[in-house]
């Protein structure tokens, strides 16, 4: 028998998972991804939020509450092993009523309750001398210095290159349309290229979870989208707060959020609006949930920035599992095939979490695999340009020039950086930006799209017009100018 | 931590798009001696060269030329004479060291730079509002693009970006683009224009969409984006007379491309980054009658300035940057003055330059609100009045003012009646 598992999604659970178990010796660990690059699912358009685990209750939810908690910590190291940016700069949930409140002292005691650790609640001054954008109404808040913040993307980038440093194998643009299952147990997956046998069938693909549950015979759960939206403010508009802002929260969502990006840009969001089970790919925006975004966000703050300081809107889509909780689990049956689904919020935060822990429940079910003796736990981030002093620079640049050719303006991103992105894995527009923020200025590429589609299409040796923003189907263009009127009769 | 190399210039000119080159020309012709020119492009002209369509230089030069060969003749004006080029060279910071020291940062593939400068003149154009800026939401997928970026994807680069596309705003850069795909074979099928009015000229109305048969669609907003990883369809809706889209009206355009042309706005974070007074009406510095901006020895000219619709005038304030940088470094700096701030009353939108002394004649750029027929441009306070056979917020308006006529008054008001 093969000893080989495959992991479903490359998003950030489903690699955090493939990081664990490439430690292990004499286990090939393969991961399939239907889209062109990791991390654009759900672990892509978030608020990037390390929560600090008080939001759930422990009763109700169980694998939410312990495992975000345990989450926050791992990353801790994890993110210092990958070289993750992360602020730990900590959440304030701001009280401005009297239920509100009420609210707080809940999530103090179901926080103490979880094990999260230098809980406070701060009084109305207190709160001002740390933020002083909050808004006057603000009585209280509920000071949680364990949070932080990182970039999402880089996240799941980050873990896919220590990875495949480590021997995982990551295929994308490799659709899984079915489970093989044969004496009650996994065979292996069906993809659009191929089959891929093996022992061990991890289902972390996020939104379509039910979906590949029900292809593996597994039906007890579904899947629903609950949407998101955020604005992106410039990096010049402000002020912006030190810390995370939230809402008292609904039964619903945490509430919509003002933070500070790890890159520096204001960022509020999201609201939480429920799709049909179908609409999995309706990462929209709409003016009535921005206009909603910016009302509830205008609660915490005195003031925004003009709507004109905003550069950019997006959505992503939650997914949410029809229990609430969690599913994280080791069936009997069909045997070998292995759960991570229903990863709405907290899922960023309890990624490494619920990694260990599906370590452990594999093991219970008869993974034996030993420890590597080799195994790198760190990853080296690429050059940030903008990030070096200039002393650094006069000896980078004469070494390689083409870290001195400014692509992206808005950004200060080279030439150096984008080629080194591509050689890390980039194989298009958007996979350059998340990996580089080429593009995430405010001009949002403009100035920069076409200088690095020309440097994919070089390192790629692929036409310019062919070279695709976000995989087949995303191309640039249509072809070369004048191939529309190529072998029509110009004379007619 | 060791400091950068520091070159000493007497006129640092960042940027160079027409209103940069003519600066260094003029500045080099004066007798100003270390004058360097950087870009961040890899060749110069700013916006020039992606611009093959005629509609250039004829107020200047007679003669009416491509963007592609305006950009030679100012690069082969500047190339005779002895500035020092930077290109790829991308100025990362300026900062205000003192009234005759500026300095710029400026990354290129042949190391760092630090220039210090006794004079700068800032010429780093304008960027293009983007659908995000426009309020379009929707989906993001790919066939979304902004006109120059649709221009510079054809005419540089030689892609087609698209079959059938639709240009949301009606600018002048829209309407070019609107003809320029056409003559290639693209389909428009709408420039959707907000406004009641077209926000181009009228010449290229009718020479970019009415000669192809192209619609304009005046008081229409485009919504919304549909499509996952190429744009299917555009969503466009009527306004009423609040610019709010009437539900009723929503239709949907299938279409594989959206041109977004809804304007520029200056590339000023430089400038503010070094401490300079930003008008909130122009986008652009505030400056005075030298085109001095709020930092002493600091000049601005072309798109970075104000949106000009004309090449000459960004030409023309490049040049008056580079003759009041000369005088700058000749007088070590200008007298002291009560400056007086032009207030932009009713019928426009700003006035550049927004404070005058009486020092020089003054060319006043001025641009109207709203289209209107026999109107007239009053100075109260100088009892003046020109009349205009017709203005619209397309053309930029220009008025000179005698030195001895801004002396006289006390205040200065602006406006159309
Ligand atoms: C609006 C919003 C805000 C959030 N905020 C936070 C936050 O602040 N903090 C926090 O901790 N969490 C947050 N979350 C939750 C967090 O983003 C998710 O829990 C986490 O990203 C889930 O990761 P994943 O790997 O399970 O899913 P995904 O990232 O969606 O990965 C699943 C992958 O599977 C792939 N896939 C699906 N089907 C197939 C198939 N058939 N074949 C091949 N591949 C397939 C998908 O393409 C995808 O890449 C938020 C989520 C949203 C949407
Ligand atoms: C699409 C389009 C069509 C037009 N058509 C016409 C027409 O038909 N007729 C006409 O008369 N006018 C036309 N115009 C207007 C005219 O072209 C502009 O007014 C003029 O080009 C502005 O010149 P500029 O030098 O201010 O800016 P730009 O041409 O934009 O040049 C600015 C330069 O500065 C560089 N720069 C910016 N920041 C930095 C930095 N930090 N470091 C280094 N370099 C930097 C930029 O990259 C750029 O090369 C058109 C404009 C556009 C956008």
């Amino acid at each position: 028998m093969l000893d080989r598992v495959v992991v479903v999604g490359a998003g950030v659970v489903g690699l955090s998972i493939a990081r664990v178990l490439s430690a292990l010796e004499g286990l090939e660990v393969v991961v399939v991804e239907k889209e062109a690059d990791v991390g654009w699912g759900a672990s892509k358009a978030n608020t990037g939020i390390i929560h600090s685990g008080y939001d759930d209750d422990p009763v109700k939810y169980p694998n939410r509450a312990r495992l975000a908690v345990k989450g926050n910590r791992l990353w801790t190291t994890w993110a210092e092993q990958l070289s993750i940016p992360v602020d730990w700069c900590g959440s304030l949930v701001l009280a401005r009523s009297l239920e509100d409140r009420r609210v707080l002292r809940k999530l103090l005691a179901r926080g103490i309750r979880n094990g999260v650790p230098a809980l406070r609640i701060l009084d109305g001054e207190e709160v001002r001398a740390l933020e002083p954008m909050v808004s006057e109404d603000v009585v209280e808040a509920l000071w949680s210095p364990t949070a932080g913040v990182l970039s999402p993307y880089e996240a799941t980038v980050a873990l896919a290159e220590n990875c495949v440093e480590n021997g995982v194998k990551i295929l994308t643009e490799t659709l899984v349309k079915g489970v093989r299952v044969k004496g009650g147990s996994v065979e292996g997956v069906e993809t659009s290229r191929g089959f891929i046998g093996a022992r061990w069938v991890v289902n972390a693909a996020g939104l379509y979870a039910d979906e590949i549950a029900r292809m593996a015979g597994v039906s007890d759960y579904t899947i629903t989208p609950r949407r998101g939206e955020y604005l992106v403010f410039d990096k010049d508009a402000g002020p912006k707060p030190s810390r995370i802002l939230f809402p008292s929260p609904t039964p619903v969502s945490k509430g919509v959020v003002v933070e500070t990006t790890v890159a520096g840009n204001l960022m509020i969001g999201p609201n939480a609006v429920d799709l049909p089970r179908d609409a999995k790919e309706e990462t929209y925006t709409t003016k009535e949930g921005l206009a909603y975004v910016w009302r509830e966000a205008s609660k915490l703050v005195k003031k925004l920035p003009g709507k004109r300081e905003v550069i950019r809107v997006f959505s992503g889509l939650r997914p949410q599992p029809s229990g609430g909780d969690f599913i994280v689990r080791v069936l009997e049956e069909p045997e070998g095939f292995v759960e991570a689904a229903g990863m709405r919020s907290p899922g960023l935060a309890a990624a490494p979490a619920v990694a260990l822990e599906i370590l452990r429940l594999m093991r219970l079910n008869g993974l034996d695999h030993g420890f590597k003796k080799r195994w790198k736990a760190e990853r080296r981030a690429g050059l940030r340009i903008m990030g070096l002093g200039w002393d650094m620079l006069e000896k980078t640049v004469p070494r390689n020039p083409s870290y001195g050719r400014v692509v992206c303006w808005c950004e200060g991103v080279t030439e150096g950086e984008v080629v080194d992105a591509i050689r890390r894995g980039a194989k298009t527009i958007d996979g350059v930006k998340f990996r580089t923020r080429a593009g995430m200025g405010r001009c949002q590429g403009a100035f920069c799209r076409l200088r690095i589609a020309a440097i994919l299409a070089r390192e790629l040796g692929k036409p310019i017009w062919s070279i695709t923003v976000k995989g087949t189907g995303s191309e640039l263009g249509v072809g070369d100018v004048k191939s529309l009127l190529e072998g029509e009769d110009v004379a007619d | 931590m060791r400091t950068l190399p520091t070159r000493r210039v007497d006129l640092l000119v960042v940027g160079g798009g027409p209103a940069g080159l003519a600066a260094a020309a003029r500045a080099s012709e004066l007798g100003v001696r270390r004058v360097v020119l950087v870009d961040e492009r890899r060749w110069l002209g700013g916006i020039l060269p992606q611009c093959i369509h005629p509609g250039f230089g004829f107020h200047r030069y007679g003669r009416d030329m491509t963007g592609c060969e305006l950009a030679e003749k100012l690069i082969d004006r500047v190339s005779s004479l002895d500035v020092d080029v930077y290109t790829e060279a991308h100025t990362v910071r300026m900062g205000y060291e003192s009234y005759l020291s500026k300095t710029a940062e400026v990354l290129t593939p042949r190391g760092a730079f630090r220039f210090r400068a006794k004079t700068v003149v800032y010429a780093a154009g304008a960027r293009e509002r983007t659908c995000f800026e426009a309020g379009i939401v929707g989906s993001r997928p790919a066939g979304v693009y902004t006109a120059g970026e649709v221009q510079e994807m054809m005419d540089v680069w030689g892609i087609l970006p698209g079959r059938e596309a639709v240009v949301a705003g009606s600018g002048d850069v829209g309407l070019i683009v609107a003809r320029r795909l056409t003559l290639e074979g693209v389909k428009v099928k709408a420039v959707v224009e907000l406004m009641p009015y077209p926000g181009g000229l009228l010449r290229n109305v009718v020479q970019c969409l009415e000669d192809y048969q192209i619609p304009l669609l005046l008081s229409h907003v485009v919504l919304a984006v549909e499509g996952s990883k190429r744009v299917e369809s555009v969503l466009v809706a009527e306004v009423d007379e609040n610019l709010r889209a009437r539900e009723e009206t929503v239709k949907r355009i299938p279409c594989d491309l959206l041109v977004i042309a809804v304007g520029l706005i200056p590339r000023v974070e430089l400038l503010a980054g070094a401490g300079a007074m930003i008008d909130p009406k122009t986008g652009g510095p505030v400056v005075n009658e030298f085109l001095e901006t709020s930092l002493p020895g600091v000049f601005a000219a072309g798109n970075a300035l104000v949106i000009n619709d004309l090449v000459e005038h960004a030409m023309e304030q490049g040049e008056l940057a580079a003759e009041s940088a000369y005088r700058f470094i000749e007088d070590g700096g200008f007298r002291s003055a009560s400056w007086k701030r032009v207030r932009v009353g009713d019928g426009l939108r700003f006035v550049v330059p927004q404070l005058l002394a009486g020092f020089r004649d003054v060319k006043l750029y001025l641009r109207a609100s709203s289209p209107s027929e026999n109107t007239r441009l009053l100075i109260p306070e100088l009892e003046k009045s020109v009349r205009l056979r017709s203005v619209r917020p397309a053309e930029m308006i220009t008025l000179t003012l005698k030195a001895e006529d801004v002396l006289k008054a006390e205040r200065l008001t602006i406006k159309l009646v």
